[in-house]
């Protein structure tokens, strides 16, 4: 937990081995990668604001893992946590985007333009898009680490921001903390609602302190465009319909984003951003595009032939249950979402999911008239 | 005291909403006090926020007060004074910054107590905590310092001897066979999983440097690091709470002796008595009590008053905010701080005493107006 940089000090009158922690039966990222002696050298250290490696690792030491479910065990308080703490985080970092190097340059794209097709997957098949991403304040502590100051600033500044769009983006802010109950029963049914998180993996990070202060959820009139105040980032942008154009989806997210971060700019706190790590987000999963965009599709046969998760990996998706995150499917109805994050632009990722999608479907109509898909195995993307 | 050296915003805007919060740090706690306090911490680092996030992140009920503050030091109560001394009389019954508290752990000081009836009390138990000085509390202890309390812990409790000769059973390397002997005997305890506990930090870590410690008898029991440094329990079956104190008493002082030894003393002071992480637990941080049959006597309209009026409480028999299972209850000292050790287990002693004679009034189809009690 954040907050006593006088602590810091103290804790070095002891011994780094007397601190280093326990992580012998730990499986994630963290554990994988500190060593004692990386731990003795970073353990003096603090960015700017007083964020230290205890601070960095304290998800990963409380939360061992899983051995199939690999998650990151640590996470950044601040920008500066990746430099500062870049000789856990860098290797952290290629381990889970695929070998990102540290002198790796990340690729922003969000031309919507640039997309090909994803106007026409079919909506017998798909039967929702959806497309998002995170962006992080410039100037302020990032959630495990914020002080309620902090984050009211930013739900200030976010919401003069939000309220200031207009056409089809003209809509309206809800503070979790003010909402009324038949607000709260509307958001719910558009499942738009996001609750304190219960997560150990979020509260051992210290993302939910102050709950529900200067949180909340804005969205426009027509519910295709929705932006979550201060949950696991500052920002969570989601752009979402029903039916298969994803091109629509899309356009929409590109053009939301691009408006908003002007305003942001107006008023000196641009988004974080560099060019080694592309958008600056709470997890290191997340960095680079933070762009996680997908459909709900009804893939039945498909996925239950036995080369479905190979295919997957090829064509660089992921599948989830319509829940989200760790849940199951439903029905034959799957989440596919791109896999990838850092090293590809958005323009790219949404091509894999459009491009993926389509194939996807295609074996699909393939195995409900009892053919064969083997022609049809792309190549590793 | 320290100056926090973290750039913040002005204090108007980094001040809690509590206007949705029914504990006694949200009834204390004004935007004047939070600006004055803010700029604080303790030589170890603790700040305001740190000592209020608990009570910040669980707005708490109205029917039941939390407390909604811990300390992360013995320091804490002194840097923190202007808040926590108020929450400190609200909570203990009135207890004013100038008083002393009188501490008496001398078992020949009790009456009686060897004699309840165990056809009612089914067992009876004390239990405190003790937190060792030099070190900061469990809100805010290092990795470090939790292993160094543990090893000295270990050592100290690996010196006893007699009727108080154990063993310790560290958490983290605990066999299947150790682990499911422990959860028999009622022993083990686990990861904290209430939302008031978590939000204080106390469970980072886990289970590191966290373990029991019992004696071969099964009658004293120590657990180390969990919302203590060291909570120290003495039980058995049946109705001797005499037995028991005088254990309580025995172990505890021999425990502090081995700890003085090593030049580690207890966190103590005249004004507040023993130091824990919790203000609720202050004073004596004692709760001795016995699991007591009262079928009719709990279903009496007067039965809350006369515990009330003995200075007691009653718990279901899984312990805090749990019901009562087949007219047994939890019945304790309600008070910790402002009376010694022997007069708490004192009422306790006498006050069930009395609940039974109550208690077979009743079932005789008696009245028990003459025997309610006045207000102690």
């Amino acid at each position: 937990m954040p907050f006593g940089n006088t602590h810091n000090n103290f804790k070095l009158n002891y011994k780094s081995e007397e601190e280093f922690p326990d992580l012998s039966k730990h499986n994630n990222h963290m554990a994988k990668v500190l060593t004692k002696e990386m731990y003795a050298k970073l353990r003096d250290k603090q960015t700017p604001t007083g964020y230290t490696l205890d601070d960095v690792i304290q998800t990963g030491v409380d939360n061992p893992g899983h051995p199939f479910i690999m998650t990151v065990g640590c996470v950044a308080g601040d920008e500066e946590s990746y430099e500062v703490f870049k000789d856990l985080l860098d290797p952290v970092i290629s381990d889970r985007h695929g070998g990102y190097k540290p002198t790796d340059k990340h690729k922003t794209d969000l031309n919507w333009q640039n997309l090909k097709g994803g106007d026409d997957l079919d909506p017998n098949y798909v039967l929702s898009s959806r497309v998002r991403t995170g962006r992080s304040i410039k100037g302020y502590s990032l959630p495990p680490h914020n002080s309620r100051g902090e984050r009211r600033a930013v739900e200030k500044l976010s919401v003069e921001a939000l309220n200031s769009l207009d056409g089809e983006f003209k809509g309206k802010y809800y503070p979790l903390k003010s909402m009324t109950d038949a607000e709260q029963e509307q958001l719910i049914a558009d499942h738009f609602l996001f609750d304190k998180p219960v997560s150990p993996l979020l509260l051992a990070a210290g993302m939910a302190r102050d709950w529900p202060d200067a949180r909340g959820i804005w969205h426009n009139d027509n519910k295709t465009f929705l932006v979550w105040v201060n949950e696991e980032d500052h920002l969570r942008v989601i752009s979402m319909q029903k039916g298969g154009n994803m091109k629509e989806v899309f356009k929409r997210f590109c053009v939301g984003l691009q408006k908003i971060e002007e305003i942001f700019k107006k008023h000196n706190h641009g988004f974080m951003w560099n060019e080694h790590l592309g958008y600056i987000l709470t997890c290191p999963s997340n960095l680079g595009t933070g762009l996680r965009g997908g459909v709900h599709v009804k893939l039945p046969k498909l996925s239950q032939h036995p080369k479905f998760e190979e295919i997957l990996t090829r064509l660089r998706l992921q599948k989830r249950g319509t829940g989200g995150v760790d849940t199951a499917s439903v029905g034959g109805v799957f989440d596919i979402s791109n896999s990838d994050r850092l090293g590809s632009s958005e323009v790219d990722q949404v091509q894999c999911v459009v491009d993926g999608v389509k194939l996807m479907v295609e074996m699909e109509k393939k195995l409900e008239k009892g053919e064969s898909i083997d022609s049809m195995i792309p190549a590793q993307k | 005291m320290a100056t926090l050296t973290i750039k913040r915003l002005p204090p108007e805007d980094e001040c809690p909403d509590l206007s949705q919060h029914h504990n006694h740090m949200a009834k204390v706690l004004t935007p004047d006090m939070y600006k004055e306090l803010s700029e604080r911490c303790t030589p170890n680092g603790f700040t305001l926020d740190k000592v209020i996030q608990t009570g910040v992140d669980n707005p708490g009920h109205p029917f039941i007060m939390t407390v909604g503050c811990v300390a992360g030091d013995e320091e804490t109560y002194e840097v923190f004074k202007e808040l926590l001394d108020p929450i400190i009389q609200d909570r203990h019954g009135g207890y004013k910054p100038t008083d002393k508290h009188k501490t008496d752990l001398n078992p020949n000081n009790l009456k009686g107590g060897d004699d309840l009836d165990p056809n009612y009390v089914l067992s009876s138990r004390v239990r405190t905590g003790r937190s060792i000085r030099g070190f900061c509390l469990p809100p805010h202890c290092s990795r470090g310092e939790r292993r160094a309390i543990e090893k000295l812990s270990v050592e100290a409790l690996g010196a006893l001897d007699g009727d108080l000769k154990g063993k310790y059973y560290a958490l983290k390397n605990m066999t299947d066979a150790e682990q499911q002997q422990l959860i028999d005997d009622h022993f083990l305890f686990d990861k904290p999983v209430s939302p008031l506990l978590l939000a204080s930090g106390m469970a980072r870590d886990w289970p590191d440097a966290r373990g029991i410690w019992h004696n071969d008898n099964k009658t004293f029991l120590v657990w180390v690091n969990e919302e203590d440094h060291l909570r120290v329990i003495s039980m058995q079956k049946g109705g001797n709470m005499r037995e028991v104190f005088t254990r309580f008493c025995t172990g505890l002082t021999k425990i502090e002796e081995l700890f003085k030894n090593k030049g580690h003393a207890f966190m103590w002071n005249e004004h507040l008595g023993y130091v824990l992480t919790c203000p609720s637990n202050l004073g004596t941080g004692l709760r001795g009590g016995v699991h007591v049959k009262l079928p009719n006597l709990s279903k009496h309209a007067k039965f809350e008053e006369v515990l009330k009026r003995l200075r007691l409480q009653k718990r279901g028999t899984g312990g805090v905010d749990t019901a009562a299972v087949g007219g047994v209850f939890d019945i304790s000292n309600a008070d910790r701080l402002g009376f010694s050790e022997v007069e708490l287990v004192q009422m306790v002693v006498d006050g069930v005493k009395l609940l039974i004679e109550m208690e077979k009034r009743l079932e005789k189809g008696q009245s028990i107006d003459d025997l309610i009690p006045a207000q102690k």
